[in-house]
C-alpha cells in the first residue's frame, strides 16, 4: 500500500519539477524547489532511509530555499523570457531520457534482497554493529566510525564552501551609519504577531536542534541536521530582530570560530587517536572499553561536524543579508 | 474496543482529507491572493486537527502520541503566523484586495 | 508489479533530465543553478531507491523486533553527505551569480557573453 503511496508523491514530484523549468518567476521556481524538496524527503521516508529524509527536509527545503531567496533579493527575480529555438536541447534531452529508461531495464527487481548492492559490505555493517560499536542507529555508525574518513572529507567540504562564500561576498561588515539610522526597515518593527511568536518559538527549536544532535545515536539524527536546525533558529531570530541584533548575538568572529572549531575538533579526535596509539580515527583507544571508547568518539565528531555545519550556513546567510545593493 | 478506535481514526482521517480537499480547491478557485489565503487556512488549521488527531487514536497511548500533540502544537502556532506574515508582506509589497464594485466598502480592504 | 518497481526509476530518469534541461537550456543562472539541484535530487532518490529491502525498515535497531529486516544502510550514508555538499557547492555557486550581477549588470547567459565580447 506504501507504493501506491509512493508512486503519488514521485507524481507530483515529477509535476513540481515540470513547472519549476516552466516558471519565468524565480520566486516561484524557488519556492517550488523547496516544496519539491519536502516531496523528496516524504519519499525517503517511505523508503526506509529516516535519517536522509530528516537532512533533506532540514538542509533542502529549510536551508536551501532561504539561501536562493537571499541571492534573488540580490539579483533580479524574474527570468527574461526567451524567444530563440531550443529544439535542439529538447532533442537531446528526450534521447538522453530514452537511453537512460532504457537502462533502468537492467536494475535488479525494486526491493529484491538479492540485490548485488546488498551482498558485500552492508550485511557486515548490520551484523558487527553491536558487537564492535553498540548503538542503535547503523547509519551513524557507519557515518562516524566505519566510514569516519568520508565524513571528515565533508566537515571540510563545508568549511571550504563557508570560506569561499566569505571570500565571494566579503564578511559581513559592520554596517556603514546610514543603515543604522534605517535600521527600522532590517527588523519587523511593527508586526507584533511575528515578533511574539518567533521569540516563543527559537528556544524550542533551539532545543529540538540539540535534541536532534545528541540523539543521533539511537534514532534518526546527528550533526548536519542539527547544525541545520539551529542555524535556521538563528536565521529566524534574524529575520524578526534584524541584522545588527543577530550580529550582536553571535558576533562574525564567533562565527568564523565555530566554523574552524568544528573541524579542529574532529581532526583533533582523530589525531589523539593516534596520540594515544592506535590509528587516525581510530575511537577505540580513547577509552579502557573499546565500545565505550568508540561511542565517545562518535559523540565527539557529531559535535564538531554540528559546530562546523551551524557556523558555516550563518556565516553564509550573514555574508548574504549583510551585502546591500 | 479497538474495532471502535479504528473506526473514529478512519472518521476523522477522512474528514481531514476532505478539509485538505476544500483548501486546496479554494486555492485554485479564489480570485484574489487574500481569499486565497482565507481558504487555504481551512487546511492548516482544520485539516491539521483532524488528521493529526486521527493518527493519535490509531498510535494509542504511547510516546508517540505526546510526540503527535507537540507537533499539532507547533503547528497550530506557526501556520497562522505564516499566514499572517504572508499578508503583510504583500500588503507592504502592494498587492491591493480586490475591491467590491458596490460601493459600499468603506475601505475595509485597503 | 515488476512494472510498479520500475516507475520509481523511470522517475528518477525523468527528473534527472528535467533537471540537465534546466542547465542546459535556460540562460538565466539561478535557473541553471535550481536545474542542478533537481538534477542532483534525482540522484539521490536512484540511491535510496536501491537500497530498499522488501519488508525491510529503517536501519536503527530497537529492542522491539530482533531479527527485522534492515534495509541497506551504506546508501544512506552517501547520500547523507551528498546532500550537504550539495547545499555547499549551491551556497558557492549562488555567491558567484551574486558577484556577476554585480560586475555585469545582468545574470543572463547571453548577456554577459555579449559584454564580455565588447
Amino acid at each position: 500500500m506504501t507504493i501506491l503511496f509512493g508512486i503519488f508523491l514521485l507524481t507530483l514530484l515529477v509535476i513540481t519539477a515540470m513547472a519549476i523549468v516552466k516558471a519565468k518567476n524565480l520566486f516561484v521556481a524557488v519556492m517550488l524547489t523547496g516544496i519539491a524538496s519536502l516531496l523528496v524527503a516524504a519519499n525517503f521516508f517511505l523508503l526506509d532511509a529516516a535519517d536522509v529524509a530528516l537532512t533533506e527536509a532540514a538542509v533542502g527545503a529549510g536551508i536551501s530555499t532561504v539561501l536562493f531567496l537571499s541571492a534573488l533579493a540580490l539579483t533580479s527575480d524574474r527570468e527574461r523570457s526567451r524567444t530563440k529555438n531550443r529544439t535542439m536541447s529538447l532533442a537531446v534531452t528526450i534521447i538522453a531520457t530514452l537511453v537512460v529508461i532504457y537502462a533502468t531495464f537492467d536494475k535488479p527487481r525494486f526491493g529484491s534482497p538479492e540485490a548485488p548492492v546488498h551482498t558485500h559490505v552492508a550485511p557486515w555493517y548490520l551484523e558487527k554493529t553491536p558487537e564492535y560499536i553498540d548503538i542503535p542507529n547503523v547509519v551513524t555508525a557507519v557515518l562516524g566510525s566505519y566510514r569516519g574518513y568520508d565524513t571528515l572529507g565533508e566537515v571540510f567540504v563545508v568549511l571550504t564552501a563557508g570560506i569561499g562564500v566569505l571570500f565571494l561576498l566579503g564578511s559581513g561588515r559592520v554596517l556603514a551609519p546610514a543603515r543604522e539610522e534605517r535600521s527600522g526597515t532590517t527588523r519587523l518593527r511593527h508586526h507584533l504577531i511575528q515578533r511574539v511568536v518567533g521569540r516563543l518559538l527559537i528556544p524550542f527549536i533551539l532545543l529540538f536542534g540539540l535534541y536532534v544532535q545528541f540523539h543521533g545515536e539511537y534514532g534518526p539524527g546527528g550533526g548536519f541536521q542539527a547544525g541545520a536546525i539551529i542555524a535556521a533558529a538563528i536565521i529566524l531570530y534574524s529575520l524578526i530582530e534584524g541584522e545588527d541584533h543577530a550580529l550582536r548575538v553571535l558576533p562574525q568572529k564567533v562565527l568564523l570560530g565555530l566554523m574552524a572549531g568544528g573541524a579542529i575538533l574532529y581532526a583533533g579526535i582523530g589525531v589523539i587517536g593516534m596520540l594515544l596509539g592506535g590509528n587516525f580515527l581510530d575511537y577505540s583507544v580513547l577509552s579502557s572499553d573499546p565500545v565505550k571508547g568508540q561511542q565517545l568518539g562518535i559523540l565527539l565528531i557529531e559535535a564538531g561536524v554540528g559546530i562546523t555545519v551551524t557556523g558555516t550556513l550563518l556565516a553564509i546567510y550573514h555574508a548574504f543579508a549583510a551585502r546591500s545593493s | 474496543m479497538q474495532l471502535l478506535l479504528d473506526v473514529i481514526s478512519w472518521v476523522l482521517l477522512t474528514l481531514g482529507g476532505i478539509a485538505v480537499l476544500v483548501g486546496g480547491i479554494g486555492a485554485l478557485r479564489m480570485p484574489d491572493l487574500y481569499t486565497r489565503m482565507h481558504a487555504v487556512s481551512v487546511t492548516d488549521s482544520l485539516g491539521a486537527i483532524l488528521v493529526l488527531t486521527g493518527i493519535m487514536f490509531q498510535a494509542g497511548l504511547s510516546l508517540a502520541t505526546i510526540k503527535l500533540i507537540a507537533i499539532l502544537l507547533f503547528l497550530l502556532l506557526t501556520s497562522p503566523t505564516a499566514s499572517n506574515a504572508l499578508a503583510s508582506a504583500a500588503l507592504i509589497a502592494g498587492t491591493k484586495p480586490l475591491d467590491e464594485p458596490d460601493g459600499g466598502n468603506t475601505g475595509a480592504g485597503r | 508489479m515488476e512494472l510498479l518497481g520500475l516507475f520509481n526509476y523511470w522517475v528518477f530518469a525523468i527528473l534527472l533530465m528535467i533537471g540537465f534541461y534546466a542547465v542546459i537550456a535556460k540562460p538565466n543562472l539561478i535557473k541553471k543553478l535550481i536545474g542542478l539541484s533537481l538534477f542532483q535530487a534525482a540522484v539521490f532518490l536512484l540511491y535510496i531507491t536501491m537500497g530498499r529491502i522488501d519488508g525491510g525498515t529503517a536501519p536503527i535497531f530497537s529492542k522491539a523486533a530482533d531479527a527485522a529486516i534492515y534495509s541497506n544502510p551504506l546508501p544512506q550514508v552517501l547520500i547523507l553527505t551528498a546532500i550537504v555538499v550539495g547545499i555547499s557547492t549551491t551556497a558557492l555557486g549562488l555567491g558567484m551569480v551574486v558577484r556577476i550581477r554585480e560586475e555585469y549588470g545582468s545574470i543572463e547567459e547571453d548577456e554577459i557573453a555579449e559584454i564580455d565580447r565588447r
